[in-house]
């Protein structure tokens, strides 16, 4: 690492122009500068806890003129009807379901086909074919995702109602297709790169006992690889439940409990957007749901990470 | 190893033949979604595409309609994003690999970072509204301190409100992370007998760091910048918490100056039913990816040019 120490700078500055005492001081101004820069990212976070904790702790807990929601049936009511006149409602448990289902059809599409296209192109594509492919992930990847959006709407919701007319302007499924296709190719390379970091000499084993191509990849490199897969897959769905532009586009704006993939649903970020594109005051109490939404999708990505981060520790223990 | 089933080698091949298909067959469909993806966009909206379409600004026309100020916004953004973002992001990999010693610090502050990559663009987008868009609440309702004048590119408005300033610093926080691991993976990539050559001839970790391994890294790191820089110029979440206003009709003149950015304009122009402005979204889709592939090609550029091998 980098750390190791070869030199001692005492020695060395005898030779040097500049005087010890200057470099000395030069080196500690440079050092702090970069500890602060490191330090921003640990205020970022800090900002985010604070800013989400203190919006949601008021929601939950009332505000100066009004009572707050409180913290139990936020997360158990199964109403989530902000806008509508009558008795507002705040039960966060539609929105979740309205993530989750997006989110399951996203991995339903991605995680197989992501896995199967990392296998082939770490174990069976030419080198050649190997390179176009992974140009083409690399556009894929870099697409916005208000372009997949658009997508859905435009080209794969069209194509649903083709097959059925259960599905409106808005549904689930689409929305769901379409963040699937976003996290394609953070599956397909991450996986990719996983497979990749197999040694060779367990493929070589394999094929002496006789293996097909087949039992090698599946049997012997896929399991040596499946935390770094595992990790992939997290990172991906963590993409997915935070995905924005795609589901305020196509996933609808209706908040209910469904399995269905042809109804509309709302995601808790698609309630976000809401807030922030409609003409909500900043200081009601729709206002402060949103923050209250945010620090739950905190939360679930959050855990997410720290998991995969976790199971990656593994993976690498494993190979070092 | 007597507990492994015995299997016909016949059946073997045939299960190695049927995974090749399906292996080809899942590869295919990532490829055909691609190319419907750039096809029927393009089928949509090539036609629209104007010098005009480039130079008008937004209207309620769809015919009169253009980008000028979503695109001139957007490189704003992006370059108020790669001033900070860069310099933080490079220091920051710099303080991790080079100086920081293992300790409880450095670990927090790399768990730390993998945990901010994980955080959705639009919660983002809620900090940089609260943090740099209203100073957490300071002088809420009152009117905002001015600093030098307006006509000047450096005017400064304290809360910085929905201005492309606020727009910048909100990305700078998104790509932050991307920026400080890829800088992270391009410093470790410089080979270690370089650092201890330097280390032995007397010089100091910051000479050994300007002199040595940044110029070494520079290619990767700058590959790294590019590709950070065009994650955020696709973003359209955190602007859109900002509130971009819906119709912009003018450039932004100083740091102060409202703006939209070109992913939230085709957000704008997407949600609409009517056909016409289906389609000029898709024209605003062609430019924005043509601005991508052109971003990823001087990446490829920079990474070929400036590679000198270092062993």
């Amino acid at each position: 690492m980098a750390t190791s120490a070869v030199a001692a700078p005492t020695s060395a500055a005898r030779g040097t122009p500049i005087p010890r005492s200057s470099r000395d001081r030069s080196e500690r101004v440079v050092k702090s500068v970069l500890l602060s820069f490191s330090l921003l990212s640990i205020v970022t976070t800090f900002s985010i806890v604070v800013v989400l904790g203190i919006e949601a702790w008021e929601f939950f807990t009332g505000f100066p003129d009004k009572p707050g929601i409180g913290l139990v049936p936020f997360l158990t009511g199964t109403e989530w009807s902000p806008l509508l006149g009558g008795e507002q409602k705040f039960g966060v448990l539609p929105l979740i379901c309205g993530t989750l289902l997006v989110t399951v059809i996203a991995g339903a599409f991605a995680l197989p086909i992501g896995l199967v296209t990392a296998i082939f192109l770490s174990e069976y594509a030419p080198s050649r074919l190997r390179l176009v492919l992974k140009s083409a992930l690399e556009v894929l990847a870099g697409v916005p995702t208000v372009v997949y959006g658009f997508f859905a709407l435009a080209v794969i919701t069209p194509a649903l109602q083709r097959f059925s007319d259960a599905f409106g302007t808005w549904n689930a499924l689409s929305a769901g297709l379409a963040v699937g296709i976003m996290i394609l190719p953070i599956v397909c390379s991450l996986s990719e790169d996983a497979l990749r970091a197999v040694p060779q000499s367990l493929r070589d084993g394999s094929s002496a006992l006789g293996g097909t191509k087949f039992d090698t990849s599946v049997k012997v490199v896929l399991p040596a690889a499946l935390s770094g897969i595992m990790a992939s897959f997290l990172l991906a769905l963590t993409r997915a439940i935070g995905e924005t532009m795609i589901v305020a586009l196509a996933a609808g704006s209706l908040a209910q409990i469904t399995m269905n993939p042809s109804n509309q649903v709302q995601t808790m970020t698609g309630w976000i957007v809401a807030i922030f594109t409609g003409d909500a005051q900043a200081n009601s109490v729709e206002y402060a749901s949103s923050y209250a939404v945010a620090a739950t999708l905190f939360l679930m990505t959050l855990a997410l990470t720290l998991a995969g981060t976790a199971i990656l520790k593994r993976f690498r223990e494993e190979y070092e | 190893m007597t507990d492994v089933p015995h299997v016909p080698v016949a059946r073997r091949l045939l299960a190695n033949r049927l995974f090749l298909a399906t292996c080809v067959f899942c590869t295919g469909l990532a490829v055909c979604v691609l190319a419907v993806l750039i096809v029927s966009i393009m089928i949509d909206g090539v036609h629209r595409l104007s010098p005009d379409f480039i130079a008008n600004f937004a209207s309620r026309k769809p015919d009169q309609a253009g980008i000028r100020a979503p695109l001139v916004g957007s490189i704003w953004v992006c370059t108020i994003c790669a001033l900070t973002a860069l310099p933080v992001g490079v220091g920051t990999a710099i303080f991790l690999e080079e100086f920081a010693k293992r300790g409880r610090l450095t670990e927090f502050i790399r768990i730390n970072i993998s945990n901010l990559s994980g955080v959705p663009s639009i919660v983002y987008g809620i900090i940089g509204l609260t943090a740099f868009s209203r100073f957490f609440g300071w002088r809420a309702g009152a009117e905002p301190i001015e600093l030098g004048s307006p006509d000047s590119l450096l005017y400064l408005r304290l809360p910085f409100g929905s201005s492309v300033l606020a727009g910048g610093l909100t990305l700078a926080l998104v790509v932050l992370p991307i920026v400080i691991v890829a800088s992270q993976e391009a410093i470790r990539a410089v080979p270690n007998s370089l650092r201890q050559g330097a280390l032995a001839l007397g010089s100091t970790r910051w000479q050994m760091v300007s002199r040595l391994t940044l110029p070494a890294s520079l290619p990767m790191v700058m590959t790294g910048a590019i590709l950070a820089m065009s994650r955020a110029i696709g973003e359209a979440a955190p602007i859109l918490v900002l509130g971009a206003p819906l119709m912009v009709l003018e450039t932004p003149a100083n740091l102060m100056s409202e703006f939209t950015v070109l992913p939230m304009q085709i957000f704008n122009w997407a949600e609409r039913s009517k056909a016409s402005f289906q389609e000029i979204a898709a024209a605003a889709i062609i430019v924005q990816l043509a601005v991508l592939m052109s971003f990823n090609a001087l990446a490829i550029l920079v990474r070929q040019r400036l590679q000198t091998p270092l062993q």
